[in-house]
């Protein structure tokens, strides 16, 4: 097999297997915070309880995060050598930045969430735990203003020709403000905080049904209500700016997320559909006008199509077509289901309609599809670019790296992520079973 | 020497790279020594005496990698790339490391933990030799073309001085581990850790001098910099003295000081292979005219001076917080239900 598709698939995989971990450790973040806030500030032992477990379940989240992270730091090096040259002026700083700002803080402090209970003053802890979470926070966003700026450069100029052309920096501001990164970065936390949300709510949901740490259940599930809620409907409105980006910036994008061919005229909106790229037509079902109209507000308004773009110029359209369909069908699946929830506690019958415990269970996986296929229509849909506009993905490659050694360290990296993976499961599963601890609170501690 | 932003960029990198072996050396050699110790109570303690700060120490690594991608894209491209395989399995190791770290203690079972185990020891020797090979690789030079490509193979750089580098390396943190867990532990397993010292120092003590008198042999251009300027001999003596303090330290039952020595002596080595690789950051062997320095293989100046703000602004907060991580878990290690 080639070179650059095996490159690109083992990119593609390791950090779509990366990915399961940081949108967990991000809204877990987010549910410490509110969990041990709301314990400094009642004292009520059950919000002791509460984070305590959430905390054990956030450290095997975040070892994995770790693991899987470390390869994605060496990637760009080894796999994409070239455009490591390319970018690294413009993009090395954002992970060194990464590195100093984000990870220290991260890893530091959650050695006192994890072991410092009894080392340290309640306060101190709570701390920790912010620290902690606005890490998890921070380092998101340098990881996302590099991946932005790469969809949507700017703050560069172009030095050398040929091979030997590099980006340079000339407006840090630029870069770091590149014009697609605000949108993104907003949609990457909604979809983090929906991942621990349905994580929060799926694990509640599991001990209501077994009648189990009843009281635990509830607070917990409370909790996630209203983080579902808000980030459900937010992720709507992140989603739709982020839309709007691309249909400027990345035109051939958008076109392929609704397989729109026609060079030049009104787009439809598609609920779902399948695209025969040979024939460049769709079977599906369209709403007429609906992409112009949430586009400008004009459902007349022409939207350029791929047919304004050389066929190697165009990504591939059905993958990128049925990714943005799923997670957008996903999205709308998790306001319902957070509505419904929300509708459920008012009317008092959350914790007792067992069919909806059941689908607040399953509904974990949600988000982590969502995510996955987000990054999916993004990244895909960028194609035949690495770095939109500048650079193509088969000029990125390393020049000294061959096929079989890729392939090797593919075949590797499934193995061992079929094992971590496989292992991360069993021992999540035995935490959820062993359920939360009580902890007596020591006099001193009371603070 | 001019103190261009070249330059301070070079020492920079060189800092991330020199906290990373004084901090993660003594993590990477507490797990070669792991499997010495036998019972559960005791491979518990190995691992909580560095449960809270590894993940930490490890960073210095990732930011490290990330300093040399926004400083010297070349190096990191260069360098990653050409060896590929070896990379590889240096994230197979750090992988397998991590993981260990975290699951051994999650369940009962003895085949469990014997398996985490031995991951856990055998993965850390490997992230070491694997270190050690690179830099000697670096030192001895690889071949080079004229775009900066690796024109080698993986089986080129196992050669015998990039080995050599290798064992040191792992012989380093051993006694660097060796001497971190003397500070953290009491009682019989102190005592156990103790007899390792002695042995670990004078097995590190001959690696090292077969490593000086190969470069000196073989790459005398290591030495280059410190003929043409002579008080940088002060390093090596440094490095000599602080290597002989530790025995006497220990025997006074000053642990702290005598793994203080102990950082000393990894500073001031990574120091030496610094200045004897300064201006060249990848010696090009044979074809000496490819080889990427400070100035073909940089950053524009404007990157290397957001990034110097950069460092100005977060050095010293990494520095406050690690620091007061490191006082918070002091003393002796104790488990209890959170550790691991
Ligand atoms: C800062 C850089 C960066 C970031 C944060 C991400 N990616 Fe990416 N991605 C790349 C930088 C990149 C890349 C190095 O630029 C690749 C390699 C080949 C390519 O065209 O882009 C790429 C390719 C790539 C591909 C293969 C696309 C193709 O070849 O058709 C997939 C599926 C993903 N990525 C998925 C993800 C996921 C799930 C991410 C979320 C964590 C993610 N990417 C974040
Ligand atoms: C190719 C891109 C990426 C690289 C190079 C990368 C690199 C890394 C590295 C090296 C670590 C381990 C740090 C440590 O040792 O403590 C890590 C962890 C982490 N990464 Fe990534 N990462 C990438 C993508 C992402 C994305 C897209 C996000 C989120 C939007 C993200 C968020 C995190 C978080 C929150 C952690 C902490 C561990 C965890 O929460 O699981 N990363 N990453
Ligand atoms: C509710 C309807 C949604 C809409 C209209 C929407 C829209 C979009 C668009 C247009 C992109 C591509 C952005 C680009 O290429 O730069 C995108 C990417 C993405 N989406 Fe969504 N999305 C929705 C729901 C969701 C949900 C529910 C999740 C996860 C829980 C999610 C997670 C992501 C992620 C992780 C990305 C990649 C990062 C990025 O490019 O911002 N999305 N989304």
């Amino acid at each position: 097999m080639d070179l650059e598709i095996l490159s690109r698939v083992q990119f593609g995989f390791t950090i779509g297997f990366h990915y399961l971990f940081p949108p967990l450790s991000i809204g877990l973040g987010l549910f410490l915070v509110i969990m041990e806030g709301a314990y400094m500030k009642t004292k009520n032992q059950m919000y002791h309880n509460m984070t305590r477990f959430w905390v054990k379940i956030f450290a095997l989240i975040f070892a994995l995060g770790v693991a899987s992270g470390i390869v994605m730091e060496f990637q760009f090096g080894t796999n994409w050598a070239t455009y490591s040259r390319f970018v690294g002026d413009v993009f090395g700083s954002a992970l060194a930045a990464e590195g100093i700002f984000a990870f220290f803080l991260e890893s530091g402090f959650l050695a006192i969430l994890v072991f410092g209970w009894d080392k340290v003053k309640p306060r101190t802890h709570f701390i920790s735990t912010i620290l902690v979470a606005f890490g998890a926070h921070f380092s998101a966003i340098w990881i996302v203003v590099a991946n932005s700026w790469q969809q949507t450069p700017a703050g560069h100029h172009i030095v050398g020709v040929g091979d030997a052309a590099r980006a340079e920096i000339v407006d840090f501001w630029q870069v770091l403000f590149n014009p697609s990164f605000l949108d993104r970065i907003s949609h990457v936390f909604m979809g983090a905080w929906q991942a621990g949300a349905f994580f929060v709510l799926s694990v509640s949901a599991f001990y209501l049904l077994k009648n189990k740490h009843v009281d635990f259940a509830k607070g917990s599930m409370k909790i996630g209500v209203v983080i579902a809620v808000v980030a459900s409907i937010l992720q709507l409105v992140t989603g739709h700016s982020s839309a709007n980006v691309v249909a400027e910036h990345q035109p051939a994008k958008l076109a392929a997320m609704e397989a729109h061919y026609p060079e030049s005229a009104p787009a439809g909106l598609y609920l779902f559909g399948w695209v025969d790229e040979e024939q460049e037509k769709v079977t599906g079902i369209e709403i007429p006008g609906l992409l112009s109209f949430l586009i400008s507000w004009d459902a007349s308004e022409p939207v350029t199509g791929l047919q304004a773009f050389a066929p190697e110029d165009r990504p591939p359209v059905n993958l990128v077509f049925q990714s943005y369909h799923i997670m957008v069908a996903v999205g709308m699946l998790l306001i319902l289901l957070a509505l419904i929830a929300a509708f459920k506690w008012k009317t008092g019958s959350l914790f007792k309609t067992r069919w909806f415990l059941y689908v607040l269970v399953f509904s974990v996986l949600l988000p982590q599809i969502a995510n996955q296929l987000g990054w999916f229509t993004a990244e895909v849909g960028r194609q035949p670019w690495i770095v939109y506009g500048l650079l193509r993905t088969e000029d990125g490659l390393s020049a000294s790296v061959g096929s079989g050694q890729v392939l090797l360290s593919l075949i590797l990296f499934t193995l061992i992520y079929i094992l971590l993976f496989t292992l991360f499961i069993f021992l999540l599963n035995e935490k959820i079973k062993a359920g939360p601890e009580k902890f007596e609170l020591k006099e001193g501690h009371m603070a | 020497m001019s103190f261009d932003l070249n330059t301070i960029w070079f020492a920079l990198v060189g800092i991330l790279f020199m906290g990373y072996a004084i901090l993660d050396g003594f993590d990477l050699g507490t797990g070669g020594l792991h499997l010495f110790t036998k019972t559960d109570k005791e491979r518990r303690i190995m691992l909580n005496a560095i449960g809270p700060v590894w993940d930490g120490n490890e960073v210095w690594l990732v930011t490290g990698g990330g300093a040399l991608f926004a400083a010297f894209p070349e190096v990191y491209a260069t360098s990653f790339s050409g060896f590929y395989m070896a990379m590889m399995l240096l994230l197979v190791g750090l992988i397998f490391r991590a993981v260990a770290i975290d699951f051994r203690s999650k369940r009962e079972s003895k085949t469990w933990r014997q398996f985490w185990d031995i991951s856990f020891s055998v993965s850390s020797i490997l992230s070491s030799l694997l270190i050690g090979v690179a830099l000697g690789n670096i030192a001895w030079g690889i071949p080079l073309d004229s775009d900066f490509e690796y024109a080698g193979r993986f089986v080129g750089l196992l050669h015998p001085y990039a080995l050599l580098v290798g064992v040191t390396t792992v012989a380093l943190f051993m006694m660097h581990g060796a001497i971190y867990l003397l500070m953290k532990t009491e009682d019989e397993l102190q005592a156990k850790i103790r007899t390792w010292v002695n042995p670990a120092i004078i097995f590190f003590i001959i690696c090292y001098i077969l490593t000086t008198m190969a470069t000196l042999l073989y790459i005398p251009h290591m030495a280059d910099n410190l003929k043409e300027f002579p008080p940088l001999m002060i390093l090596p003596l440094l490095n000599a003295l602080a290597i002989a303090n530790i025995p006497r330290e220990i025997h006074k039952g000053r642990e702290f000081r005598a793994f203080l020595s102990s950082c000393a002596s990894v500073a001031a080595l990574l120091a030496l292979f610094g200045i004897g690789m300064y201006p060249d950051l990848i010696y090009s062997n044979p074809v000496a005219a490819n080889s990427l320095n400070i100035y073909n293989a940089a950053s524009s100046d404007k990157t290397l001076t957001i990034m110097l703000v950069i460092a100005i602004l977060g050095m010293p907060l990494v520095i406050a917080y690690t620091s007061s991580i490191y006082w918070i878990f002091r003393g002796k290690v104790k488990l209890n239900s959170s550790s691991y």
